[in-house]
């Protein structure tokens, strides 16, 4: 059963909040990871890796680097399990 | 060695004290169990334990995730989680010092190092995969981490260390503090050492060892130096940090200067991997080298807080060394074993003990060693039992003994200090 676009952004939002600490309210589709959110890459392995195992999906360490933005995250997560 | 007198920008002083160990979430609770004669041991609850020989252990008394922020709990392995705890204590203890980074080190010493964090993750691997390895899995298990980690939450840019010594590990951080502030690397260190190793596997390891106590009925009274009934020590775990600066730094700052560590020494037995040399040579030298390097003689030495950690060969070794050192003033010294409350939290016990003997010159109180219901016939030492003893006035010199599997032996002089 796929996750809409507000599961899947209000899911991801929990997980950087877990991980990161960041107030789940931060993390909207226009905010970049790294600009934005002050997320290196070691968190954002982090929570690339809580996303896969929440979504059931699988993000090549390749696929990460094009994540730049909340957005992105969300329509990649949503288009794979899909 | 030291021929003229240290200048008031060589001596080194204790102006902070941070600890969380099993006697309480901070210095004051610790303290005061100490002097209550408390111990901090018990019988572990987890199910792995009915499986091993050893179900005892000193766990925290606080545990860290009531201390610190979740996402700190998260990316810090336990040790680290206890260091940060104990470096807030201490930094915020000294005043929270208005200081340069350039000018501020971090030495934090363990024995394990971030030793549940690799297990953890080994498990994670086998029974998950690799991509369930966690991405921070390193930075939180290198055994710099502790450190690492208290050196970016205070700032500290003139170096980070983490001298690895086993048992000794702790006082040789302080060792190494002095001696980072006596070169001019430094105007202020933070230094200790922290562990966590509360597991099975250490557990199993050190009871393959035959060193841990099996009083599994009696926790309490399992951590037991010098007495004829001691049959190993108690693993426990948790951290301990002073802040250090010269004299003339916390002078000219108004820090309340809770005493000297006025020199210390360090020497290695090649005799053993893990037995103590049985007439304690390499701990005899270490104890004369922190004094000549103090300029003490063995007759200002009042106090001692042992290594004594409940051996049965390890505590005789020291006591004999001790008594060859002090000669005919080992009457004078008054010996507290504190690890009979603590159980030995390896890497972070020298720095515990530190705590605890510059407490001891500060409030002029050593505590006491408890347990001690036969003394070895072989300890021809006056031990403090029961209550704490009182220290006399004037000033004072103590010694803090730490030795280390591997052959290692750290000794500090402590002084007390005029304001």
């Amino acid at each position: 059963m796929a996750a809409s676009e507000q599961e899947i952004l209000e899911g991801l939002a929990e997980i950087v909040n877990e991980e990161t600490g960041i107030p789940t309210s931060d993390v909207q589709p226009g905010k970049s990871f790294t600009d934005d959110l002050d997320i290196d890459s070691l968190s954002m392995m982090t929570i690339v890796v809580n996303a896969e195992e929440k979504f059931g999906v699988r993000i090549p360490d390749d696929d990460v680097k094009g994540l730049s933005t909340v957005g992105d995250a969300v329509s990649y997560i949503q288009k794979a399990s899909a | 060695m030291t021929t003229t007198p240290l200048t008031d920008a060589q001596r080194v002083v204790v102006t902070g004290l941070g600890a969380t160990t099993p006697l309480g979430g901070d210095v004051p609770s610790t303290w005061s169990a100490m002097l209550a004669g408390r111990s901090g041991v018990k019988v572990l609850t987890e199910e792995w334990v009915d499986a091993l020989p050893v179900h005892i252990a000193a766990p925290a008394a606080v545990d860290p995730s009531e201390q610190l922020e979740r996402v700190e709990v998260k990316r810090n392995d336990r040790s680290g989680q206890f260091a940060l705890i104990a470096a807030r204590e201490a930094w915020a203890h000294a005043g929270t010092p208005d200081i340069d980074g350039d000018r501020l080190g971090v030495v934090i010493a363990t024995g394990i190092g971030g030793v549940l964090t690799l297990l953890a993750n080994y498990d994670l691997l086998v029974q998950k995969g690799p991509r369930r390895v966690h991405p921070l899995a390193i930075p939180m298990l290198m055994p710099n981490s502790a450190a690492a980690h208290v050196g970016l939450d205070l700032g500290a840019r003139a170096g980070i260390h983490t001298p690895v010594s086993a048992c000794a590990s702790g006082a040789e951080a302080v060792a190494y503090a002095v001696d980072m502030i006596r070169s001019g690397r430094a105007d202020v260190v933070v230094a200790g050492g922290t562990e966590a190793a509360i597991h099975p596997l250490n557990l199993s390891a050190f009871a393959q060892m035959q060193a841990l106590s099996t009083r599994n009925d009696e926790p309490e009274r399992a951590s037991r130096p010098y007495d004829k009934g001691r049959d190993g020590f108690v693993l426990g775990e948790g951290a301990g940090l002073v802040v250090v600066e010269s004299m003339e730094h916390a002078r000219a700052r108004g820090a309340t200067m809770y005493a000297e560590i006025a020199g210390s020494g360090i020497t290695s037995d090649a005799h053993h991997i893990a037995a103590p040399d049985p007439v304690g040579r390499g701990a005899t030298r270490a104890m004369q080298f922190a004094l000549k390097a103090a300029d003490l003689t063995p007759a200002d030495v009042v106090h001692i807080n042992a290594h004594a950690t409940s051996t049965p060969t390890g505590d005789v070794a020291e006591a004999r060394a001790i008594a060859g050192v002090l000669g005919e003033h080992a009457a004078g010294a008054c010996i507290s074993a504190t690890k009979s409350m603590t159980g030995h939290l390896l890497g972070a016990a020298g720095a515990i003990e530190t705590i605890a003997t510059v407490l001891a010159l500060y409030e002029r109180k050593a505590p006491p060693t408890v347990n001690l219901d036969d003394p070895d016939d072989d300890v021809k030492l006056d031990i403090v039992r029961g209550e704490p003893r009182t220290l006399p006035d004037g000033p004072l010199a103590a010694l803090n003994n730490s030795f280390g599997f591997g052959g290692h032996n750290v000794a500090l002089a402590v002084r007390s200090v005029d304001q």
